[in-house]
């Protein structure tokens, strides 16, 4: 930022008499600016404002309270990288719930959560033992297709689950579950 | 429990006493302060200090509740000097502009020495509201343990607690009636606060914890709700399901003010029209909020609820036009609404169309302007709508994209009664964009119209000519916002020396510089205080200013890195506690 004008001069302090009128700091170099040089001058002000030109530097602009800012304006980023929201349904429960994916560290962690919002159990014996389970949990993919939780890696299954079913046994005949392990010929390579 | 006053009487038998101090009294003090005991308002009550000596007194003596605009224009010791029988204080503590994060943290505000004083004088406080202060946990237990009759807790825009300190308030205060935690910056640590409250709680009124983000255990937050009967406004958090509020709403149908949880829950036909009764049976429901997370399917089951409705608060519910649109054709009494930008322009023709009785209006952006690569919100048209359909506004808090003088003229001659007029014009230095041409004429038809406006924020390409026509009109203008606008010092002094009414001027931005911050210097003694954020004021101006008024408190706040020469904030307001003895280094008193 220029700054050349609006040094020295400002220092040059004037005291009126006793009595007298009001000192007044005269800035010789300054003035009147008719708006056309304003709106001409945006991008070359010649004042040595702190106000950067560009958009996103202007701290706090629009005015929006930082309480709203942080609940509205990011609502998208809480949700979408932050957050990892996703529907749950168990069969024969009333509700839907939700839970955030983001917070848990891996099957077990998430097979709890899961119990203590439908207040049941077995999810987690599910996991182990899929094959004589009363509850069968799948999870909806990017693809829309219904895998059985537990087959990938925790952090491949978090990246594309997009909905939780916590199905019963007898509903999982028939169904069309991938099976386990199946490779889905995309181009990501699973196995590692 | 008052405290008597002293000697209230002379005595009528005394050699002192003659004919002439009996006329200056001619009711008894006590009649005086009966009657001045019913003023409530703080206007009128500070004229009728100001007519005698012995009105003062009355007047001080009677005096219950206390509003103290900035903390640091009085201190502790005299306030409870001159009021002895104070109940009930608010506090108002930073700059607003701090909500825009223009002020650093630990700048002060905090309450703690304020409370210790209070303990001591105002042992029977009922009620701390407090607005912008920097509060800890050990002040909230300090003040759960002191105040044996406390009742009434209301934290807006604080800092520097946490939950911890909830708790202690609802273990505590054995006769809570309010607790109202609104958007503040708290250390959300859990919900336990929720579950101090005693077996048999029954006190409350208010509760108001959307704030709040742990979970709350239910059970004890449904005991509450139904040993509760007075409660009269019940705002919770996210983590409430819908389901979980159906039975808070069976159990208290008596709410006047709802605030709702989280709505993304899927329900069921039954549990649908169960929730659609339940806010049905509230027949004192005025003022609903919250609405998180809102869906579609989900507004249907208010409808039946909204007949009565005077505030609806959607600032936080993403809703299309067609969304609020089908909402307000139920609700014909409103009175007020808070709205986001994304119901656009047709969202605020359907405003216009069914809120014949609004009065308040406040739009809100619903993503950065900055970061967001679309650009829907709301313009002119959804504006000059409202005012076509709602003759009674008089606040209005808009925020848009694009506005022209034109628009605005004939929305202030819609609606001539405005108090407040906040236009925020997202994009500083925005012309009008028909014309081409500055806003000037669209604030100038503002002032001049708008003869009984109270508050102003201006926005765009504004030259002097506003301020000059601001200065000229605006002679019951009491607050004043201005960021990014006008040409020269002159804008600023025709504010100055024109505005009779002025009590705060915040300014960001602007082309001012000491000229005009010493323009008329005494006025700031006759406002509460003045805001200079970037603008062209240097140190040495700011000096000047401090050296010719005694009595103001000249503040610069020093960032790091800037040229010493520069006053990069500048915060001065008047005092009668002199300067501040908590400042931080980085705010230098002058």
């Amino acid at each position: 930022m220029e700054k050349e004008g609006l040094g020295l001069e400002i220092t040059e302090l004037r005291l009126g008499l006793p009595g007298g009128s009001a000192p007044i700091l005269v800035d010789k170099n300054e003035k009147k600016r008719v708006f056309s040089d304003i709106s001409d001058d945006h991008e070359n002000s010649s004042t040595d404002w702190k106000l950067t030109q560009t958009k996103n530097q202007v701290v706090g602009w629009p005015p929006v309270c930082s309480y709203r800012r942080k609940n509205s304006f990011h609502e998208k980023d809480r949700l979408e990288t932050s957050k990892m929201y996703v529907k749950v349904s168990m069969d024969g429960a009333p509700f839907l719930r939700k839970v955030d994916l983001s917070m848990h560290e891996g099957y077990s962690d998430l097979a709890v959560a899961l119990e203590k919002l439908f207040d049941c159990f077995g999810i987690g014996e599910a996991l182990k033992d899929a094959e004589n389970s009363e509850q069968v949990p799948i999870y909806e993919d990017k693809d829309g297709d219904w895998m059985l939780v537990g087959d990938v890696p925790w952090e491949m299954f978090i990246e594309s689950c997009k909905r939780l079913r916590i199905m019963k046994r007898s509903e999982a005949k028939g169904f069309g579950l991938q099976p386990k392990g199946s490779h889905k010929g995309n181009s990501k390579d699973v196995a590692k | 429990m008052n405290l008597k006053r002293k000697n209230p009487n002379p005595d009528p038998s005394s050699p002192d006493s003659d004919e002439s101090t009996q006329l200056s009294s001619p009711f008894p003090d006590e009649v005086l302060e009966r009657v001045l005991s019913l003023l409530n308002s703080r206007k009128d009550r500070n004229s009728v200090s100001l007519v005698c000596k012995d009105w003062y007194d009355a007047e001080r003596w009677s005096r219950t509740h206390v509003f103290i605009g900035n903390c640091y224009s009085v201190s502790p010791e005299i306030l409870t000097r001159r009021f002895p029988n104070i109940r009930s204080v608010t506090l108002k503590g930073k700059p607003r502009f701090s909500d825009f994060d223009l002020v650093p943290p630990k700048w002060g505000a905090c309450v703690h020495s304020w409370l210790l004083v209070f303990a001591t004088k105002y042992h029977f406080l009922e009620a701390l509201r407090l607005k912008r202060m920097t509060v800890s946990d050990e002040s909230l237990k300090f003040l759960a343990l002191s105040f044996p009759n406390f009742k009434a807790l209301s934290l807006l825009s604080c800092d520097g607690f946490s939950t911890d300190g909830l708790a202690s308030i609802t273990t505590h205060c054995k006769n809570l009636t309010e607790l109202d935690i609104q958007e503040n910056d708290i250390d959300d640590k859990s919900g336990k606060w929720l579950s101090c409250f005693p077996e048999n709680f029954m006190s409350l009124e208010v509760l108001n914890f959307a704030n709040l983000n742990s979970d709350v255990n239910f059970e004890a937050l449904e005991r509450l709700v139904s040993w509760c009967k007075s409660l009269k406004v019940l705002k919770v958090n996210e983590n409430i399901t819908l389901e979980q509020l159906q039975r808070l709403l069976v159990l208290a149908p008596h709410l006047r003010e709802v605030g709702t949880g989280s709505l993304l829950q899927e329900l069921t036909p039954r549990q649908h029209s169960e929730l659609k009764s339940a806010f049905s049976n509230c027949k004192n429901l005025n003022i609903l909020s919250g609405f998180t997370e809102v869906t579609s399917i989900f507004l249907p089951v208010l409808y039946p609820a909204c007949t009565n409705l005077t505030f609806l608060n959607l600032s936080y519910a993403v809703l299309q036009s067609d969304e609020l649109s089908n909402l307000l054709i139920h609700c014909p009494l409103l009175q007020r609404l808070w709205v986001l930008d994304s119901v656009e322009d047709e969202g605020l023709e359907a405003v216009g169309s069914n809120c014949p009785l609004l009065e308040e209006l406040r739009v809100f952006p619903a993503s950065d302007p900055h970061e967001d690569e679309i650009v829907h919100g709301v313009t002119e048209i959804g504006f000059l709508a409202v005012s076509y359909g709602c003759k009674k506004l008089h606040y209005v808090l808009y925020f848009c994209r694009r506005m022209t003088n034109a628009a605005v003229t004939t929305i202030v001659q819609n609606c001539p009664d405005f108090t407040h007029f906040r236009l925020c014009i997202m994009n500083p230095r925005q012309p009008d964009y028909q014309t081409g041409e500055p806003m000037d004429e669209a604030f100038g038809a503002v002032v001049k119209t708008c003869t009984k406006l109270r508050r102003l924020a201006v926005s765009g390409l504004l030259t002097d000519l506003t301020f000059e026509y601001i200065g000229k009109y605006a002679k019951n203008l009491e607050t004043l916002s201005v960021a990014f606008a006008g040409s020269s010092d002159w804008g600023m002094e025709c504010v100055l020396k024109g505005c009779p009414k002025l009590r705060k001027l915040e300014i960001r931005d602007c082309p001012f510089g000491n000229a005009a911050l010493l323009s008329s210097f005494r006025k700031y003694e006759s406002m509460r205080s003045l805001w200079m954020s970037g603008c062209k004021v240097t140190m040495n101006g700011c000096r000047l200013l401090a050296q010719e008024m005694p009595r103001l408190n000249v503040e610069v706040i020093k960032e790091c890195g800037n040229d010493d020469c520069q006053a990069d904030k500048l915060y001065v307001y008047r005092s009668v506690a002199g300067p501040r003895k908590d400042a931080p280094p980085f705010v230098l008193t002058l």
